[in-house]
């Protein structure tokens, strides 16, 4: 398989997990998506030398993912594999910011390094929010929350199609480069010769198939909406959902958990 | 040159949101009053081209990377500003939400950057104004050509500006524009000549898929004035909205939720600091672009050496401490699902 089978592979996993069924899973994915928002918006509501005030926040991906059953190495590599553009800009801060925050021993550390670590620290959590709510509710839930929070339709339908034909063209264009390796008997990369006619066959495919696939819609009666069957509804369930989380975020954000933990054990040591 | 999650600030990335979100509604308000109902499954499966299309790579000769199509001027070339404004949208979405390319708070300044710039700005004032009514294989060639490297500069620019206001990082304003524009004048040539390429290929092979594009918008049709004030305007009622938030609330950055009773002495410095800086950076940013430059000495200096070392010590024993209840608690979480 090549990278482009792995890409829609990909994709095609999230899908998988987001079938599954836990309590998590069956809940609405609005209330999943409002916390999620929650969520992102506090952690990055920090400033920029937060960095203990942030681990508690690690709890929220923890305790989603140890109930849900969704496989953590799996998730955590994923964030791996997204992380350098954070990390080339954020690498700049400890050239920056040499001033000493504190000292650990009698080593000095500099702000350069704290706003770093936070960085990183944000960007594993937000990150990680996000795969989350994909994996646990599926893109067409959250297209269908998307039209119940009143995004235009019209988006929202070509957002659905444009999911459905992923796996389509990612394959036909799977295929098209394996054949053109087999005829350049493997020789290494693409030129641009072959890449251009190669790209734009694909893309006169792609206008034909559009072309059919919106004549058979429209012997099926295709009104411009995509109905979608499941009913979604706000329960008890849901509220405790939003609210429980949405509080603990909030009071993490206002009360230094970890600096009144750190201080009591320091003290103890004393 | 997707941005991140982690190195915007709520107030950029809100601002971010609403300016894209109604750029949105108004696109698909757009899409909705031409009433061609051929149009969304056409700009669905072209956004999943787009999708695939990034996975086939070419060598780039003598250089050992490689390139692949952009996307935002090819979809508008070939299905006009709205509805490439849409699909550049849905393109990012998946890309935020299954491979975490960019935030979700980060979506609103990635779509704009990525979807505005060559949509709204270069389609209309600078590729239609070159290739014109009568194409020709090297109008569009040129057009193509430099419509990719300008929207790209622009998109760039974006960026930069948008990591600078939200403070996150330390990259002075002149060093980022140095690093950011020229590599991004590199990508854009070679995207450009994708760009240019492809769009030839099919104007030989199907002229009229090219002819009817052009036709569906009339360059008349699109309202540039009407865009930039439906974007100004959703731009100001965020911006206010949110600075209003966040000068009733002595933390500077975020919304007012809550009162902030109870916290820590600590913070409320900090955080008093942090408004100011804000509120020096709004000001004092554009009139002078050497601000940032100096600004890790007076900032840091002032008001960290004030904290008694012992507390931060303390703060990092308590964060690494939290962290291990966290993972102990997830840990114990699936034991008990499994042994249930």
């Amino acid at each position: 398989m090549n990278n482009i089978g792995r890409n829609s592979f990909d994709i095609g996993y999230m899908d998988t997990l987001a079938s599954g069924d836990s309590p998590l899973h069956r809940l609405d994915p609005r209330a999943k998506l409002i916390t999620t928002f929650i969520f992102i918006v506090t952690v990055v509501s920090f400033d920029r030398y937060a960095l203990a005030v942030l681990t508690p926040f690690f709890i929220y991906p923890i305790v989603l993912i140890a109930l849900s059953g969704l496989p953590a190495g799996y998730l955590l590599k994923k964030v791996l594999i997204v992380s350098p553009f954070a990390i080339l800009v954020g690498i700049f801060n400890p050239l920056m910011d040499r001033g000493i925050l504190f000292h650990i021993g009698s080593i000095g550390i500099s702000g350069g390094w704290v706003s770093f670590i936070s960085i990183v620290l944000r960007f594993m959590l937000t990150v990680t929010a996000a795969l989350i709510l994909v994996s646990l509710t599926g893109f067409n839930a959250v297209c269908a929350a998307l039209i119940k929070f009143g995004v235009p339709k019209p988006f929202v339908v070509q957002l659905l199609f444009f999911y459905r034909y992923i796996f389509v063209l990612s394959d036909e264009a799977e295929r098209m480069v394996r054949a053109g390796s087999f005829r350049a008997f493997h020789s290494g990369a693409m030129g641009f010769k072959t890449f251009i006619s190669l790209l734009g066959n694909l893309l006169l495919r792609t206008l034909d198939r559009a072309e059919r696939i919106y004549y058979a819609m429209c012997c099926r009666g295709f009104d411009g909406n995509i109905r979608i069957i499941r009913s979604m509804r706000i329960t008890y369930q849901e509220i405790m959902f939003i609210f429980g989380w949405g509080a603990l975020f909030i009071f993490l954000r206002y009360f230094n958990v970890p600096l009144k933990l750190g201080t009591f054990i320091t003290g103890l040591l004393k | 040159m997707h941005m991140a999650d982690a190195l915007i600030s709520p107030v950029v990335g809100g601002v971010m949101w609403v300016a894209t979100a109604g750029l949105i509604g108004y696109s698909a308000k757009k899409i909705k009053e031409e009433g061609d109902n051929h149009k969304v499954p056409l700009m669905g499966v072209l956004g999943a081209f787009i999708f695939a299309s990034q996975m086939i790579n070419f060598s780039i000769p003598a250089t050992g990377s490689s390139g692949h199509l952009g996307g935002g001027m090819i979809l508008a070339i070939l299905l006009g500003p709205y509805a490439a404004f849409l699909v550049m949208a849905s393109v990012l979405i998946v890309q935020a939400l299954f491979f975490a390319d960019g935030g979700l708070l980060a979506l609103g300044c990635n779509i704009f950057n990525l979807g505005f710039f060559p949509c709204f700005i270069v389609y209309p004032l600078i590729y239609r104004k070159i290739v014109g009514d009568n194409p020709t294989q090297g109008k569009i060639m040129l057009g193509s050509l430099i419509g990719a490297i300008i929207g790209l500069q622009l998109g760039a620019f974006g960026v930069v500006l948008e990591t600078v206001f939200s403070g996150i990082s330390e990259l002075p304003f002149r060093t980022f524009v140095i690093l950011m524009q020229p590599i991004h004048l590199a990508i854009g040539v070679v995207e450009g000549l994708v760009t240019a390429a492809v769009v030839t290929f099919v104007w030989k092979a199907r002229p009229e898929i090219l002819n009817a594009a052009r036709n569906s918008i009339p360059i008349g049709k699109l309202n540039i004035k009407k865009v930039l004030l439906v974007l100004v305007l959703a731009a100001v009622i965020a911006g206010g909205m949110l600075s209003w938030f966040a000068s009733s609330n002595p933390d500077g950055l975020e919304w007012a939720m809550f009162k902030t009773s109870g916290k820590e002495e600590l913070e409320s410095h900090e955080s008093v600091h942090v408004s100011l800086a804000g509120i020096q950076e709004k000001t004092a940013f554009l009139p002078d672009y050497g601000f940032k430059k100096s600004e890790p000495e007076t900032e840091a200096k002032p008001v960290w050496p004030a904290v008694d070392s012992g507390t931060s010590v303390s703060g990092l024993v308590g964060g690494i401490l939290t962290l291990m209840v966290a993972v102990l608690i997830g840990l114990g979480l699936r034991q008990r699902k499994n042994a249930a």
